[in-house]
């Protein structure tokens, strides 16, 4: 009779051997990022353990993961402008392009065949053949007035188009690439003081980059692009106090509850909950520290928010019909991430300076397991695979 | 002879220069910060992010009383923010001295 160990020590042989890979779907996997070692873990989420390692992925700090639609393949941007394109099956590295110096993130593009980088320096987009990982596209971020920028916020929406902002240039930009080799560019300028992130809600409808350089949301409505970019929240962000931020907000996963959205104030100790009709500000729930990454559970009825230095050891949990915190929780120091199973029960979250992760149970708040990675900082589940914006 | 007691006299008092000085664990501690914390905006390897490089290459030459200053106050107006309430000023010295000559990795536990 086969222990669980060894049962599943075998699968992992199976894996690594590649030959003969036993069939099995990839709705259950997911990667965690080991940013120091420039790997990243393989973990199962039914059976909540660690399937395997895959190293050479370069410098992994603010590393960001796309799936391709078949959630067998991820895409893997590294800091130093690395594009890794990992096989969670083959638990191996496809391979790999270094497509520029520097890069904050990517997108995945509705029909799956595209894979769009953003980057820094040089600032701009690169579009990737998602299966071969050429190169379809560049389109460098010069802004109105001809200077460079740092693009950020780039995210997929419906009708094969990217949307991204300039943070230095303060637009943001759509590119349709329904014609990859002739991306039909349309420009927003003036949109606002440096944006820093941005998120699309899960309709594909509304893209929302939130300022760093001045206060308020930027927001497009990409079923009325003719609006032009609006100006929401005037009042969002740092306030008349410019309190210092000592780590970015991620607009990524903002819980969008329906008829609300709750996002991180900026460097304030307050997640905002924003009425989505009227883009007013409604209320503001008090934190434990300034947010980090404010994500709804599937079912939308929780919203679980970590902090940022030195509040970083620290979790919590709000309940959205009373806007009342209704657990802490310590994970450990270096809490970095959190990310749900498909439908909720369970989060896993990273603590990097632990080591570890932690998988919670999301009713009870019970610690389902514990399982060791190297300086873990991203969760990414392979459902994100089919959802717009992730 | 002489020069070499020279020499451990001066390296004597360099070391009681500044009592503030960090001991090996706090050492630990900003090493850990400055790759981590300052490295979410400067990159985990100091190349660059949203904040500035951080390399020995493009900081040389910049005076370090620049950028001791930036490090504990902030530049206004940017995203840097002040560190002043979790480093004192001989800290924040000994990270731009670090920075400068490249700086020291994160010891594997
Ligand atoms: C929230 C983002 C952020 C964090 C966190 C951050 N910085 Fe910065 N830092 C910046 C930005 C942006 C600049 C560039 C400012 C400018 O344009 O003048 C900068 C500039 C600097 C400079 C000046 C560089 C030069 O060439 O003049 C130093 C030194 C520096 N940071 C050190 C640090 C250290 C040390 C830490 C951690 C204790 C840190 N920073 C954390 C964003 C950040």
């Amino acid at each position: 009779m086969l222990s669980r160990n060894s049962f599943l020590a075998l699968t992992m042989l199976a894996l690594a051997g590649c030959a003969n890979v036993p069939l099995r779907g990839t709705g259950d996997l997911g990667v965690v990022i080991e940013r120091a070692t420039g790997s990243v873990e393989v973990v199962e989420t039914s059976g909540r353990s660690v399937l395997g390692h895959i190293a050479g992925l370069g410098d992994l700090s603010h590393a960001s993961v796309n799936y391709s639609r078949d959630g067998r393949y991820a895409f893997v941007f590294g800091r130093d402008g690395g594009l890794t394109k990992v096989d969670l099956l083959g638990m191996r590295i496809v391979k790999r392009v270094m497509q520029s110096g520097n890069s904050i993130g990517g997108a995945i593009s509705q029909d799956g065949k595209l894979v769009a980088v953003a980057n820094y320096t040089p600032g701009g987009v690169k579009v990737f053949d998602s299966a071969t990982l050429d190169l379809v596209a560049d389109i460098p971020a010069i802004d109105a007035a001809g200077q460079p920028s740092k693009v950020v916020g780039l995210v997929d929406a419906p009708g094969n188009r990217f949307v991204w902002s300039l943070f230095n240039g303060g637009e943001i930009w759509v590119g349709d690439l329904k014609n990859p080799a002739h991306p039909a560019l349309q420009k927003f300028t003036h949109i606002g003081k440096e944006p820093y992130d941005a998120m699309i809600t899960a309709d594909g409808r509304y893209y929302l980059a939130g300022l760093f350089g001045e206060d308020g949301l930027a927001l497009l409505d990409l079923w009325h692009p003719e609006a032009g970019v609006k100006r929401v929240l005037n009042h969002y962000g740092k306030g008349e106090q410019k309190l210092p931020v000592f780590k970015m907000p991620h607009m990524e996963g903002w819980a969008a509850t329906g008829n609300e959205l709750l996002v991180p104030a900026v460097g304030r100790h307050e997640v905002l909950v924003i009425d989505q009709n009227t883009w007013q500000e409604v209320a503001h729930i008090p934190v434990h520290g300034q947010p980090v990454f404010v994500v709804a559970r599937p079912d939308d009825r929780q919203v679980w928010v970590n902090f940022a230095f030195p509040d970083n050891d620290t979790v919590q949990v709000i309940d959205v019909p009373s806007r009342k915190i209704v657990k802490t929780l310590k994970p450990g120091k270096g809490v970095l991430h959190l990310e749900f199973t498909p439908r909720g029960e369970s989060v896993w979250i990273s603590a990097r300076d632990e080591n570890r992760l932690t998988v919670y149970d999301s009713e009870t708040y019970a610690v389902q397991a514990v399982l060791p990675a190297d300086n873990p900082s991203g969760i990414f589940f392979t459902h994100r695979a089919n959802r717009t914006g992730l | 002879m002489w020069l070499a007691l020279g020499s451990l006299f001066f390296s004597a008092g360099a070391a009681c220069a500044d009592p503030a000085t960090p001991d090996t664990a706090r050492r630990n501690e900003l090493i850990r910060m400055v790759r981590n914390d300052c490295g979410s905006c400067h990159g985990m390897r100091l190349t660059g992010g949203l904040g500035l490089p951080l390399t020995p290459e493009s900081l040389r030459g910049k005076p370090d009383s620049g950028l001791v200053a930036s490090i504990l106050y902030g530049r206004p107006g940017t995203p840097m923010p002040p560190w002043q309430a979790f480093l004192s000023e001989a800290e924040a010295a000994w990270i731009v001295e670090n920075l400068k000559q490249g700086f020291p990795d994160v010891k594997p536990q």
